[in-house]
């Protein structure tokens, strides 16, 4: 019988990505119900994922935006 | 502006005026191109700046991709997705740039468990249990010095997908990348993107 917790690992990045089957989702959940580090885990690469997300959230400059407009072509 | 061709006189020659109209639709249509462009700016901007090295080029390919969208923009077909059309204007030429030059795909082998930056971090968490204040050990510049240091062709996943929210489809079709290409370099560049954060962690002591 395989290791559930490592089976589990597999599963974390597809699960995340909402890539599973209904079927393997449910199988995932069911033993993160039920096993506390794996569900630790879990969280964890969810929180990162979030916190990579936002780590990337410098704003463009004005002037850029302004330069960006001019870049447009003028009608005739 | 463009309703010249509207107000046509009645006794204007009728190829002149279908001519006229279909110029001002013409118009009309690069007008509203263009302005639907620039609303995605921001977003454009973001996934620029974290494929380039720095915000100075960040910027001149955001305005090269402009240029160039504005150039082409009949080749824009109404009603696809824009953004992704934007950016993979934006990637080819941050491509062209000769970036592919700069770094081999890193061959070296990786932690073999996805686990071990949680592991890494939580060891010396006194005690930490919530998961969001053990990410929060690390600062916000780790993440964007980490994901710096990840190979190129691995940040133009990671970039897209988890910080542009693309779906693997949309980012083969941006990298010009087979889908089993998007989902491996992602399962390898989030890992290298951890063992840079773990390091990270290590030399500052977190």
């Amino acid at each position: 019988m395989r290791d559930p917790c490592a089976h589990c690992e597999e599963m974390m990045q597809p699960y995340l990505d909402r890539i599973l089957t209904e079927e393997e989702m449910v199988e995932a959940e069911a033993h993160l119900d039920e096993c506390e580090s794996c569900r630790r885990r879990y969280r964890f690469e969810e929180s990162l994922r979030v916190y990579v997300r936002q780590a990337v959230n410098e704003q463009m400059r004005p002037e850029l935006k302004e330069k960006l407009a001019a870049l447009r072509i003028p009608l005739e | 502006m463009t309703d010249g061709a509207t107000v046509a006189r009645v006794d204007a020659d009728p190829e002149e005026v279908e001519g006229a109209q279909r110029l001002a639709a013409g118009a009309r249509d690069r007008v509203r191109f263009e302005e639907d462009a620039l609303a995605l700016s921001d977003q454009v901007y973001r996934v620029a700046r974290h494929l380039a090295n720095s915000r100075e080029e960040a910027e001149d390919l955001v305005q090269e991709t402009y240029a160039r969208a504005f150039r082409s923009w009949r080749s824009f077909q109404p009603g696809t997705n824009l953004r992704a059309w934007l950016l993979r204007i934006l990637t080819n030429l941050n491509i062209d740039r000769g970036r592919r030059r700069q770094r081999a795909p890193q061959t070296q082998a990786l932690e073999a468990n996805d686990y071990f930056l949680y592991d890494r971090l939580a060891e010396n968490g006194d005690g930490i249990s919530d998961e969001e204040k053990v990410v929060e050990r690390l600062s916000q510049d780790d993440i964007v010095s980490a994901l710096s240091a990840v190979p190129h062709d691995f940040r133009d996943v990671i970039v897209l997908v988890d910080i542009g929210d693309f779906s693997y489809q949309d980012a083969a079709q941006i990298l010009d990348i087979p889908i089993g290409t998007v989902m491996s370099r992602l399962h390898r560049g989030r890992r290298i993107l951890k063992r840079e954060l773990a390091e990270t962690a290590t030399e500052e002591g977190v």
